[in-house]
């Protein structure tokens, strides 16, 4: 039967089982719209086209399937591209589907051109300009292809205006052309037999587990590792969730701004076992210096990411959906054989670092509201049971560390990209994917400003998301920055508390808007904010201005200079330095 | 400058090149030279690219070179493995009295007159990039007026070939779910 371009796009989204786009119509892309309002397929409307593309994240990151956005040419396009380079950081598998102006007119400087191919190549996994309706199908398979096997990432489908009109004979299912198209087999046996030895042998070994693990749906062979083992655990910014934090063997999160249990325990690790993690700046400190004592296993569906920052003793390639539990027989294995590991004084130096250096924070009953002591109110409210989406800055660091994440896909935020304005339509992406779980978005005032559009999106659609602001009227981490590196000399970096305000914003936009502004309110407010089923509530925390995020590297330095913040006394920096137990 | 020689496949699609060029400018990759041109699979093309194991890290431009989609397969080729070449062609002043010097040394390296002009003779060169050097050095003291080379191109030795073993040469028959 013959149909046009448009009509096939939409045809190839529904046989590929997409219920959910979002989008923003334009010119060069209108002719995909008019088949798009007799589809199956729910179209959602953002206020901006950056909007639609964090959506489509946050909906992949809390379903595990592709987040699909469209969009219109020129503007539409570049709009797109800060949440195309997210994807990509953070792995996230996403279809964008761009119009383009006519094929006679690309190279003209026609109204709405960009090269928009060129502009995202570096920034998705693939991309391709299709240049006539037949190859719709095929390319429109092979975007969601690419983008949910091996790493998964971003694929933009570029759709001239005149092939999403032309007509042609719909065929189903296309065949698939990647001739160069690699896919990481079986992981080697071999290798996984080596790891296997050397976790058996290892007197001092940390798990560093990475985004991967929840990507391919590994925790629970995670868990069964780590009990066979019983290495501890550390969960980076990408992996929190993967491992409950309420376990013993959890370290929690590691790097610039992790616990000191688990950046002490990967520098003394005899051997750091990295799971579907890239060994991240942000994780090593200053690379040279990063567990200078320990063998590495690297096991990565990216063979790239193998000797990319850290050249591993043993590498694994491969998906760690298979590796995991080959990994986990092998040491059962020999521990059948040659008896269980022994960790036991290991594991309890670790829970010393944990007992002697906590998190810590003090919340005085009349003093300024500190934004760790509504996390962790929300986290026990909660009992941890709610899909917790942040943006980027002191705030996503707080809720990073302070919340305990139990379960994973509970937590969405930007990781490599560092994306301030994330958080509102990510919560609103991950709310749609899951219309029944509790959504909380926790945003600092500055990253909100960014996209708070999108709250208009969720009013109208009735998502019950909670924004809770983190209102200190500082862009708080590049004031902690100065304050720290620059010997306080503030530079704009105030953006006051009172403008706007945001109860009333909040109303503007048919959400329910709360204030909260004293520790002895967190409480009530928080159970008001949950209670509200029918509209967005945000709410406008005052927390305390000169909060800093502790512990923290600095950055470009050691990990071993960790430094635990105005919270301990230079007795206790002193002992953390020699890495003594102290309670 | 520790030159690597990579033998590249892509496939023959629009905007390839750009994602390769792309993909060097991104990681910060540096290119000595690159060449392009078609093989006898009408559907693919060969890239020959040169980088300085000195500054930039081989291994990673490999891995990440097999990353893009459109690349079929990179190969290595070490230099005493491969017959490697490169073309010239050189603008030279002649002065009359040093026209014989001129021509011998040309003739020593094989090089070809393929323009006369009354001050000027343009010779095609075509050698390894060293022994090319080589000949630019000496020919600078005839004074050397406009230079241009391809970029070295290469193929391996023996009777192994690149597509041997190629993965999904044939175009891959998958379904779409």
């Amino acid at each position: 039967m013959q149909v046009t371009g448009a009509q096939a796009l939409v045809r190839s989204l529904e046989s590929l089982g997409v219920d959910v786009v979002f989008g923003l119509p334009g010119g060069a892309i209108l002719p995909a719209y008019d088949p798009l309002r007799s589809s199956t397929i729910q179209h959602i409307l953002v206020r901006h086209e950056q909007g639609a593309g964090h959506a489509a994240e946050g909906y992949a990151w809390a379903t595990g399937r592709v987040g699909v956005c469209i969009v219109t040419s020129g503007p539409g396009a570049t709009n797109l591209v800060t949440a195309l380079a997210d994807a990509y950081m953070d792995s996230v598998p996403m279809v964008a589907i761009t119009g383009q102006v006519s094929t006679a007119m690309i190279g003209t400087d026609a109204f709405q051109e960009s090269d928009t191919t060129g502009i995202t190549a570096p920034v998705t996994k693939h991309n391709e300009l299709v240049t006539s309706p037949e190859r719709i199908p095929a390319a429109i398979a092979e975007a969601f292809h690419i983008a949910t096997t091996g790493r998964p990432g971003p694929v933009l489908v570029d759709l001239p205006k005149d092939v999403l009109q032309a007509e042609f004979t719909w065929s189903w299912p296309p065949v698939l052309d990647l001739p160069g198209y690699r896919i990481p087999g079986e992981p080697d046996q071999e290798m996984i037999a080596e790891a296997a030895r050397m976790l058996h042998r290892a007197s001092r070994p940390v798990l560093y587990v990475g985004g991967g693990v929840i990507k391919s749906g590994s925790h629970e062979a995670l868990m069964e590792l780590a009990e066979i083992t019983q290495a501890p655990v550390t969960t980076t910014l990408m992996a929190r969730g993967a491992f409950p934090d309420t376990h013993p063997l959890a370290l929690g999160m590691p790097g610039m701004h992790g616990t000191f249990a688990a950046v002490a325990a990967l520098q003394e690790a005899d051997l750091v076992v990295a799971l579907g993690a890239r060994f991240d700046d942000r994780v090593t400190g200053r690379l040279a210096d990063f567990a200078s004592k320990a063998k590495v296993v690297h096991a990565d569906i990216d063979p790239a990411e193998i000797g990319k920052n850290r050249s591993p003793d043993v590498a694994i390639v491969g998906d760690l959906a298979a590796t995991l539990p080959r990994l986990t027989e092998a040491v059962r294995d020999l521990v059948a054989d040659a008896g269980p590991t022994d960790t036991a004084a290991w594991v309890e130096q670790t829970a010393g670092w944990k007992r002697s250096y906590p998190l810590r924070y003090t919340q005085a009953s009349d003093g300024p509201l500190k934004p760790q002591h509504v996390v962790e109110r929300l986290s026990a409210l909660t009992g941890g049971d709610a899909i917790i989406v942040a943006g980027v800055g002191q705030h996503q660091m707080h809720v990073a560390q302070h919340f305990a994440f139990t379960k994973p896909r509970s937590w969405i935020n930007s990781g490599g990209l560092g994306t301030m304005g994330f958080a509102v339509p990510a919560a609103m992406g991950a709310q749609v994917g899951r219309p029944n779980d509790l959504v909380v978005a926790i945003d600092g005032d500055g990253c909100f400003q960014m996209t708070a559009q999108e709250l208009a999106t969720c009013a109208l659609l009735g998502l019950p998301v909670k924004f809770l602001i983190f209102n200190n009227g500082f862009l708080g981490m590049v004031r902690q920055w100065q304050e720290l590196f620059y010997e306080e000399r503030y530079s704009e970096v105030h953006l006051g508390t009172e403008i706007p305000d945001y109860v009333k914003l909040a109303e503007a936009y048919g959400c329910v808007g709360l204030r909260c502004e004293q520790a002895s309110d967190v409480d009530a407010v928080l159970e008001k904010a949950l209670a509200v089923t029918d509209v967005p509530t945000v709410v406008d925390f005052r927390t305390h201005d000169a909060e800093g995020v502790f512990p923290m590297v600095p950055a470009g330095h050691a990990n071993d200079d960790i430094v635990l913040g105005p919270e301990f006394t230079a007795a206790e920096q002193q002992a953390a330095a020699r890495k003594e137990v102290i309670a | 400058m520790t030159a690597h020689t990579l033998s590249v496949l892509v496939e023959n699609k629009p905007g390839v090149l750009a994602h390769v060029a792309g993909l060097f400018s991104r990681r910060a990759f540096n290119i000595s030279s690159l060449s392009v041109g078609p093989t006898a699979d009408p559907r693919v093309s060969r890239m020959t690219i040169v980088v300085d194991g000195a500054s930039t890290p081989v291994d990673q431009v490999h891995k990440q070179l097999e990353k893009l989609i459109r690349v079929l397969k990179v190969v290595e080729l070490e230099q005493d493995a491969a017959v490697e070449r490169e073309l010239a062609l050189i603008k030279v002043t002649v002065r009359p009295d040093l026209r014989a010097d001129l021509l011998d040394v040309a003739a020593a390296f094989s090089a070809t007159v393929v323009d006369l002009s009354a001050d000027t003779l343009v010779l095609e060169a075509v050698a390894s990039p060293g022994k090319l050097d080589t000949l630019l050095a000496r020919l600078e003291q005839h004074g050397t007026c406009e230079l241009v080379r391809t970029g070295l191109i290469a193929i391996g030795r023996g009777s192994e070939t690149i597509t041997d073993d190629m993965p999904g040469h044939q175009p891959m028959a998958a379904v779409a779910g």
